[in-house]
């Protein structure tokens, strides 16, 4: 058994190789990396070409073993844990070496990393399918998000079941992808750049009457700002109708008439907090 | 008057309300319509507003015109405030909307008394119609039916709504003679019998028929005041657990209660809401539901009210130390679930994860347990955690400074040399 760098293309298939070859090969991985993060290295490196038969035995094995493993190994690689593969790669190996049996104790230490980044990544998701915020454009759903994990594959199903005989997107700024759904088939894709248009009068008029109604349902005796940031982080924000500016409420034909959409008697929710990256819709000159 | 003003003042007047849960319904999406309730066992919060609390649904009343004159109430006849109606159409054109852009998860309606209950709730069935039938709606509906509605306009609602509610309000009888005078306990609850008794024919309808059209399918809920009359806690919670016993509630909500008007027989306008009870409230209905508690072993005759400094679960576990120290390795759920620290799923986790091997203290952490209260009271492999001494009085300081930091903090108040120490 020698030790080993692998890289590989990025893709759960080419991961699953990686696992494939590692066995043939007899080697034992001490890290797995995407080609485009290859550095030069002193250690032995190999690099693994994307075999669709290789990734589909590796994957028909560990469901054999294991269905809920499989699931981890699934959700555990679109999570933003540190060496994400490697942790993967280890829990692999115990499953094959061990059996399923050790996945029943939260607390192992080759399950742990994994099964807590997992949490993370269905916690962020859950958030999201209450904090998305879409804008009808054009009779088109267009949504904005910024999350940590790649949250996508995960909201697939909730959304195209929601809004079945809609048409929506949702852009990920962070992964720079984007989940489109129309008549009843939904892709996900890469996109390199978007761009919210400026509301129409119709959709400038919901969002003031969505921000109007935020403002008010808050009961000022009960203020609490500790306790809205507990469950509603402020990286959200930055993507949530109610937290953007006055210029993203108003309309791009008739900039002057607008209600201003705070009210003088509820608590008007704070601006954005500043964040680094692409600006918000509406927001940019 | 237009619709952003009406629903300013008709959001206002609703938002005492603690209610705002989607959870209990699991309907899936259907071909032509728009939504489903099935996002999670935990519903779906949309948004926290700034007092922390989750907006999940459209908030709002019909109307806040009001033939009544309960004492505690913003909407009451006699106050002098800005009244608004919704149109039916306007409402289920605001919900639609809103739901569309993903603000909301459904619609929380509820109203004043406009004329009389029925027309009022004829009102309200008239807008959940257009929602359900012309929008084709299918996401979450929680509907109020109103104390002296017929029998028949409740069977309706019922079979628009996802849920339904009658608030009781005060948790007592005499409370209600005094302050909310056109109530009655009995108007209040032939509804809630109503409910109950049809959600139970429903379910066994539905065996029968697969596609027998289903009656508030996330049952029933209520609220009750905490702090406008001088109820103990412990009869506001024998009277929830009796309510969870033999009306089937989903929930019981506490309204700490915010005064918004002066009156002889109410707590004076500057009186600060007592959240920390509602608190303990809560904490302690949890205990209800899942944890298998009953309400007289929380508090008796002699202890009618929690205490403010540990949450009651602590204080039982205090009054009960011939119970401890748990062993983690060998107690049953239930034993599990009586120590402070283990909830619902760490004791489940605990279950589990002993079947592999033994469980030691380090295990516990990864698994959930909160060890800064639960380190008192287990075992793990009959070890306790290494150094730790305590009396049953250091025992109560270490878990009041274990509560402290997460209790509101108070304000800091600059000392004066001059001030008599009397005054």
């Amino acid at each position: 058994m020698t030790e080993m760098i692998y890289y590989y293309d990025g893709s759960f298939e080419g991961f699953l190789c990686c696992i494939f070859d590692s066995y043939a090969n007899k080697e034992i991985l001490t890290a797995i990396c995407r080609d485009e993060d290859a550095m030069p290295t002193l250690f032995a490196a190999r690099n693994i070409v994307t075999d669709q038969n290789h990734a589909n035995r590796v994957f028909r094995k560990i469901v054999k073993y294991s269905p809920y493993a499989a699931e981890l190994l699934r959700k555990g690689f679109l999570t933003c844990l540190p060496e994400k593969e490697l942790h993967l790669y280890r829990l692999v190996v115990k499953l094959l070496k061990e059996g399923p049996g050790f996945l029943r104790n939260f607390s192992d230490e080759a399950l742990y990393p994994v099964i807590t980044a997992v949490r993370h990544l269905n916690g962020e998701a859950h958030l999201l399918k209450g904090f998305i915020r879409f804008s009808e454009l054009g009779g088109v759903l267009g949504s904005e998000i910024e999350p940590k994990n790649r949250v996508l594959p995960i909201l697939r199903s909730h959304f195209c079941a929601r809004y079945r005989e809609e048409t929506f997107f949702i852009y990920d700024r962070t992964h720079k992808e984007a989940l489109f759904y129309a008549a009843g088939k939904a892709v996900i894709r890469p996109l390199e750049f978007f761009q919210m248009a400026p509301p129409d009068e119709t959709e400038a008029n919901y969002r003031i009457l969505w921000k109007r109604f935020y403002d008010t349902i808050a009961i000022k005796e009960r203020y609490n700002p500790k306790c809205r940031r507990t469950n509603m982080p402020k990286r959200y924000w930055g993507t949530m109708t109610e937290f953007q500016d006055e210029s993203y409420f108003k309309p791009q034909s008739s900039p002057a008439a607008v209600p201003t959409p705070g009210v003088p008697d509820g608590i008007s929710a704070p601006g954005i907090p500043p964040t680094p990256g692409p600006s918000a819709p509406g927001s940019a000159p | 008057m237009d619709v952003l003003e009406k629903l300013t003042i008709l959001t206002d007047a609703a938002k005492y309300d603690a209610a705002c849960t989607s959870s209990g319904g699991t309907r899936g999406s259907k071909k032509g319509y728009i939504g489903n309730t099935s996002s999670s066992v935990a519903g779906c919060c949309h948004s926290f507003s700034a007092d922390g609390r989750c907006v999940t649904l459209l908030k709002v009343l019909m109307t806040n015109c009001c033939v009544y004159d309960c004492k505690y109430c913003v909407n009451r006849r006699s106050n002098d405030t800005r009244r608004a109606t919704f149109t039916p159409e306007e409402l289920a054109d605001l919900t639609i909307n809103f739901y569309r852009r993903n603000y909301i998860e459904g619609l929380f309606l509820s109203s004043g008394v406009l004329r009389n209950p029925d027309y009022t709730t004829e009102r309200m069935i008239r807008a959940l119609r257009i929602l359900r039938e012309t929008y084709r709606f299918n996401g979450y509906i929680h509907a109020k039916a109103i104390p002296g509605t017929s029998p028949e306009l409740v069977e309706q609602l019922g079979l628009l709504a996802d849920r339904l509610s009658v608030n009781i309000e005060l948790p007592s009888e005499a409370g209600l003679r005094t302050l909310a005078p056109d109530k009655s306990k009995q108007a209040i609850l032939a509804p809630m019998r109503q409910i109950q008794t049809r959600n139970q024919q429903n379910k066994e309808e539905l065996v029968k028929y697969r596609h027998a059209p289903k009656f508030a399918p996330a049952g029933q809920s209520t609220q009750l005041i905490v702090g406008a009359t001088p109820d103990s806690d412990l009869h506001i919670l024998r009277l929830t657990q009796g309510l969870y016993d033999k009306y089937r509630l989903k929930r019981v909500f506490y309204s700490a209660y915010v005064p918004v008007v002066e009156h002889a027989l109410l707590p004076a306008k500057d009186v600060k809401p007592p959240l920390l009870r509602e608190h303990r409230l809560y904490q302690a209905d949890w205990l209800l539901r899942f944890y298998g508690f009953r309400a007289e072993e929380l508090l008796d005759n002699h202890h009618p009210d929690f205490d403010p400094r540990v949450d009651p679960k602590c204080s039982w576990a205090l009054n009960h130390l011939d119970f401890f120290p748990v062993e983690v390795n060998t107690a049953d759920y239930e034993a599990l679930l009586r120590v402070p620290g283990i909830g619902i799923t760490s004791a489940r986790r605990i279950l589990t994860a002993r079947r592999t091997g033994r469980l030691h203290l380090e295990d516990l952490r990864r698994m959930g347990v909160v060890m800064k209260r639960a380190q008192y009271f287990l075992t793990a492999s009959g070890k306790m955690p290494n150094g730790l001494r305590f009396t049953p009085d250091s025992l109560l300081r270490g878990l009041i400074a274990a509560e402290q930091p997460l209790l509101p903090q108070q304000e800091m108040v600059q000392l004066s040399l001059f001030d008599s120490a009397g005054a």
